[in-house]
């Protein structure tokens, strides 16, 4: 069955300020859009209205052809949103914090692939520590595992290498490649230059 | 995975999290108790006055301990991001909303009403009063998170918001302080408490009903 995100003439208002208008894409199983722009053009607005969490001032997002805002929770149980804020408690450890996460995404928190995640993002030692004393860079990486657990179709990512060392841009940038490779979907914001090896990638260009 | 499950590991996550940083848990409580212990010793010890006037001041000070708590409701899940992720999770966010307030209640209110018979004592209330006030106590406590669940919502990332949080719940507290507190008096002067104590189950009721749906829109309008 394929899949198929639309945006369909999209604008935002903020203030009294049009961040943008007429924005219309569509994203299919596969496929990727990287969502570029100056500072403040409305990237994080963009994808913050693609999973609800604004509403469009004009235009809608649809879903198979359906309205999002009809689907609701059908829509929702397809989005996996990571935004500028990491959304993990300081005072739990990486391990609770995905539990946590995971129930709260409607997916049960299964060991082996949190052990597998936390392995993979260079965290498996750090168990039973709270993440309250960990870096940036790290606790990026425990919002990051939430994704790689999470087994949604959609991955929403606001400026997801932020704070990342080299090697750990790297585990991202191919978990997103894989993650496309197998049939899902991304939309991304970033500034840096991190050469995503996907085959069917979209630029979507705003403001400037 | 089911909603039930989603909003009971939202109350345990909020509860693990309350053990492992006591201290606002044990801040209010100790407000409370020192609020409540503040009175006989501003009006004297005469018995026959503390006793008429000890299940209005152990009701007001559960009233202000909890509006204490009020502002961290949501504050945190706000600052580190929980609150986006609880908006775009596949449930009702009503029903989690209702988990929040239970967490809530659950590290607020219930110490409240554990620790009421003992401040009880202090007013040389009888033990069939203590019996009435903790259970007004355990139905007025829960329509307190619930009301000012409403209001920490909307005064969300406001500047200067405790204040206003204030304002917008404490009137809204008065009906939940006239029964919890009119039925130990009732009690006492002999014509029983049973018609207050319905009326605060009704109002419990009716609060489980309606504010969990006004908190979730806004919270939808604190985060658009």
């Amino acid at each position: 069955m394929t899949r198929m995100l639309e945006a369909v003439g999209l604008a935002c208002v903020r203030g009294d300020r049009r961040l943008f208008e007429e924005i219309s894409f569509t994203l299919g199983d596969g496929e990727l859009i990287h969502v570029t722009g100056p500072n403040g053009a409305g990237k994080t607005t963009l994808l913050r209205l693609l999973c609800g969490l604004t509403r469009p001032e004009d235009g809608e997002v649809r879903w198979d052809g359906t309205p999002v805002r009809e689907l609701g929770d059908d829509y929702r149980r397809r989005i996996a949103y990571l935004g500028h804020l990491n959304a993990i408690k300081d005072d739990l450890t990486c391990r609770e914090n995905l539990r946590y996460g995971a129930a709260l995404g409607g997916t049960a928190a299964d060991e082996g692939r949190l052990d597998a995640a936390l392995d993979g993002m260079g965290l498996s030692g750090l168990d039973g520590v709270p993440v309250q004393v960990l870096s940036q860079g790290q606790k990026r990486r425990t919002a990051l595992c939430r994704l790689l657990v999470s087994d949604r179709p959609l991955w929403v990512l606001d400026e997801p290498f932020t704070a990342l060392d080299k090697g750990a841009v790297a585990t991202i940038r191919d978990a997103i490649a894989a993650h496309v490779a197998d049939g899902g979907m991304a939309v991304l914001t970033t500034h840096q230059e991190v050469g995503l090896d996907v085959a069917r990638t979209k630029t979507l260009g705003l403001g400037g | 995975m089911s909603t039930p499950f989603a909003v009971a590991s939202l109350v345990r996550r909020d509860l693990t999290l309350a053990v492992r940083r006591r201290t606002d848990v044990l801040t209010t409580l100790f407000f409370f108790v020192i609020v409540v212990s503040l009175f006989p010793l501003g009006v004297g010890p005469d018995l026959d006055r503390l006793r008429t006037m000890g299940p209005g001041v152990v009701w007001v000070a559960a009233l202000l301990a909890s509006m204490l708590s009020l502002g961290r409701m949501f504050a945190a899940d706000h600052a580190d991001g929980t609150l986006e992720q609880m908006l775009v999770a596949p449930y009702p966010l009503a029903l989690l909303v209702l988990g929040k307030v239970a967490g809530h209640w659950l590290t607020t209110g219930l110490p409240l009403v554990l620790m009421a018979p003992f401040l009880g004592l202090q007013y040389g209330l009888a033990a069939g009063a203590l019996k009435v006030l903790v259970v007004t106590l355990l139905l007025g406590t829960p329509c307190l998170s619930l009301i000012g669940a409403i209001g920490a919502a909307l005064t969300l990332g406001v500047r200067g918001g405790g204040a206003l949080l204030a304002l917008l719940v404490l009137p809204l507290y008065v009906p939940v302080l006239i029964f919890g507190a009119g039925a130990v008096e009732s009690h006492v002067s002999g014509l029983g408490a049973q018609g207050h104590l319905s009326l605060l189950a009704a109002f419990l009721v009716l609060a489980v009903a309606f504010t969990p749906w006004a908190t979730a829109s806004a919270l939808r309008i604190a985060l658009d």
